[in-house]
């Protein structure tokens, strides 16, 4: 059952099972652990980065595809929930999915005009083009303002199950009130947790075999009668597709859309820190990344604040702990991993664990 | 009669048959220009608009040419650039904020002075970091393109966020000199000063650049490289040691490119180097990669195409670039002027 559940890919080593099962039960039962709106929120984004990271690395660790127009399609999946909600006056389900629907549709149509004209160029090329239509795109979201609300993004109502005043039960469950709060949350769980595992099902199908053999030798795969462009055209829709509803379901939960949250050039290096530190080409390395980035993210940046106020006189030092700043040292960190820890996280775990077994 | 007049292939002076000039990528300019001129209206607001985009153009030049050697050479994309351009800008501020009094004196040579001493100590600054830059942070990873587009992406977040530790997180206003201000009329156009000094500055780079590449040895070493590197290297020429140069001469220009953007935007962002790397790139696409001719044409076109599109479709202008790269690229995949390894 496991073994199916998990494509066969078990963590294959005793640290990494530990790791994952703790975020595992950590994210399944976060809202009866802790109370408070932030560390739901905090578990709500861990959850939709670990899919969102994991659909990145379907491209950058599997197929060795650099794309910088990842954010583009995790924001037309929000966009899609948002405008489909914004745009009726009574927000229902129907509306919510024809808003999905098209996001899709537009996602997987961008993903393979980009696919189409940018794959058959080497991985610089094609990471600049990305690069260039995902920026164009994110202008283009935040110039269109009566479409999308431009710069300030649109806030939105949810259909009444889910929003924060609706009570499923009168009583209250383990000392928490079953509310439409707690309802959303556990559909971006279970819809990332399904959305994760069909990621884990992809590569560890004869299809994501053969992303590997593009990767490592593109010439080898095409010479053994591989069209590794049409694989590579797949991957990249796959990824898009994955993306945006992990858009989707970040919308969902914020009940609010906008370029800074979804397009901005800020997630797209979120998402490559991520997949670096946590490892390439592994899918465990999203969920143990993301994890760790969201949660430093938020709770070091008191940490940092505490240090800067310490050393208040230091001139420049405390300008370097000040907790605006702490994507320097995740910057650095970025820098010195990718020279001396270059499969990450989980790669090394399961390097230890392998050495430790033999 | 001598040996070697006898032998019909060894005569020395018969030139090599000539290259065929590829020019219709050269005609792109103008004709774009001619084109627009009948739907400007009048030909007073054609000339604004057009010196308005050639003095872009030449500003995206400057930023980009650097890039697009370093490329050709050694098959390096740093997607650090963009940090040169804004640490350019920014030690600019080191000259020109103390020196404003300076700045407002209305004579031309001092204004000027002072500016040239901010340029110059920009590109010293930035030229020693992209040395830096080239050792510590590229140098590990050469012939691995994914490491590349991750290491040099890391190094931008670093260099961005120790601007603001250095310099703080708000944006600096940066105003030009008094006699840069303003615009001069000519006839009915009316074109600003600074868009003037733009176009010589640009116009004097590409002249510099054509001429070191063209006419010297180390020129003629730097385009047999982009050519092809691995004969150079055969023939028994340090090809790194060149590399290492021409890094640091293209980040050096980063930096001035850097202060004159910052001056023409006047105000002053750690994301600025950021936002212009798009610019950056689609310049260094459409023109070839590797290309410094291709470079040129390609900033001139883009500048050109966003100008003309904001005054007569504004709507349009947003997604212009990307409209004249996919236009490019079909008809040229590879760029306008394609090197080898484009």
């Amino acid at each position: 059952m496991l073994h199916q559940l998990l494509s066969g890919d078990k963590p294959r080593s005793r640290i990494l099972s530990a790791v994952l099962l703790l975020i595992l039960f950590g994210l399944a039962f976060a809202p009866f652990l802790t109370s408070g709106a932030r560390p739901l929120n905090t578990a709500a984004t861990i959850c939709v980065y670990i899919v969102l990271v994991a659909s990145y690395d379907l491209l950058l660790g599997y197929t060795g595809i650099v794309s910088f127009a990842h954010t583009m399609f995790y924001g037309i999946g929000a966009y899609g929930i948002g405008l489909g909600l914004a745009r009726v006056d009574e927000p229902t389900w129907s509306a919510a999915l024809a808003g999905l629907g098209l996001a899709l549709l537009l996602a997987l149509a961008l993903a393979l005009v980009v696919g189409l004209f940018a794959l058959r160029v080497r991985a610089i090329f094609y990471a600049m083009i990305t690069l260039a239509v995902a920026s164009s795109f994110a202008v283009l979201a935040s110039q269109l303002s009566d479409f999308t609300g431009g710069e300030d993004g649109i806030t939105f109502s949810v259909p009444e199950l889910l929003s924060p005043g609706y009570q499923l039960l009168e009583n209250e469950v383990l000392g928490r009130s079953i509310d439409g709060k707690l309802i959303t949350y556990y559909i971006v769980f279970f819809g990332c947790l399904l959305l994760f595992l069909f990621l884990l099902r992809l590569v560890n199908s004869p299809f994501g075999r053969v992303l590997q053999a593009v990767r490592e030798n593109e010439f080898r795969a095409e010479a053994l009668g591989y069209r590794t462009m049409v694989y590579r055209i797949w991957a990249n829709c796959f990824a898009a597709l994955v993306a945006a509803l992990a858009g989707a379901l970040m919308a969902l939960w914020l009940r609010y859309v906008g370029p800074k949250t979804s397009l901005g050039f800020e997630v797209m290096t979120d998402i490559l820190l991520i997949v670096v530190i946590g490892g390439m080409g592994t899918m465990y390395g999203a969920v143990v990344g993301a994890a760790l980035f969201i949660i430093a993210q938020n709770y070091l940046k008191e940490l940092m604040a505490a240090g800067s106020s310490a050393l208040e006189g230091v001139p420049l030092l405390a300008n370097a702990l000040h907790p605006d700043r702490w994507m320097l040292w995740l910057g650095v960190l970025f820098v010195l991993s990718i020279y001396f820890f270059p499969i990450g996280i989980v790669g090394k775990l399961r390097l230890r664990a392998y050495f430790a077994r033999r | 009669m001598t040996m070697s007049a006898s032998l019909p292939l060894a005569a020395a002076d018969t030139a090599l048959p000539a290259a065929k000039p590829d020019l219709a990528p050269l005609l792109l300019v103008p004709a774009l220009m001619l084109a627009v001129l009948p739907l400007a209206g009048s030909f007073s607001t054609w000339v604004t608009l057009s010196v308005a985009g050639l003095a872009m153009g030449m500003m995206y030049f400057i930023m980009a040419s650097g890039l697009t050697l370093v490329f050709g050479l050694m098959s390096v994309l740093n997607f650090g650039h963009g940090a040169f351009v804004s640490v350019g800008a920014f030690t600019a501020t080191l000259v020109l904020l103390p020196m404003r009094g300076w700045l407002e004196m209305d004579s031309l040579l001092i204004n000027l002075g002072v500016l040239g001493l901010a340029v110059l100590l920009a590109m010293i600054v930035t030229g020693l970091l992209g040395w830096f830059f080239e050792r510590v942070i590229i140098m590990p990873v050469y012939g691995q393109h994914l490491k590349q587009i991750l290491i040099t992406m890391g190094g931008m977040i670093v260099a961005e966020q120790l601007i603001h530790v250095i310099w703080g997180a708000e944006t600096i206003a940066l105003p030009l000199p008094a006699a840069l201000r303003g615009a001069i009329l000519m006839g009915d156009a009316a074109i600003e000063k600074y868009r003037l000094v733009a176009v010589v500055v640009g116009i004097v780079v590409f002249v510099a650049m054509f001429l070191v590449l063209n006419r010297t040895k180390i020129g003629l070493l730097i385009r047999a490289g982009v050519e092809n590197g691995e004969m150079v290297e055969a023939l028994g020429y340090r090809i790194r040691r060149l590399f290492v140069a021409v890094f640091a001469a293209g980040s050096a220009l980063a930096g001035l490119g850097g202060v004159m953007w910052g001056l023409y935007k006047e105000t002053l962002s750690a994301a600025m180097g950021g936002e212009i790397m798009v610019m950056i790139f689609i310049v260094i696409i459409i023109g070839g990669l590797g290309s410094v001719g291709g470079c040129f044409i390609g900033a001139l076109l883009m500048a050109l195409v966003a100008n003309y599109a904001g005054f007569l479709a504004p709507k349009l202008a947003l997604v212009s670039n990307i409209i004249l790269m996919i236009a490019i690229l079909l008809w040229r995949p590879a760029g306008l002027y394609s090197t080898t390894r484009g």
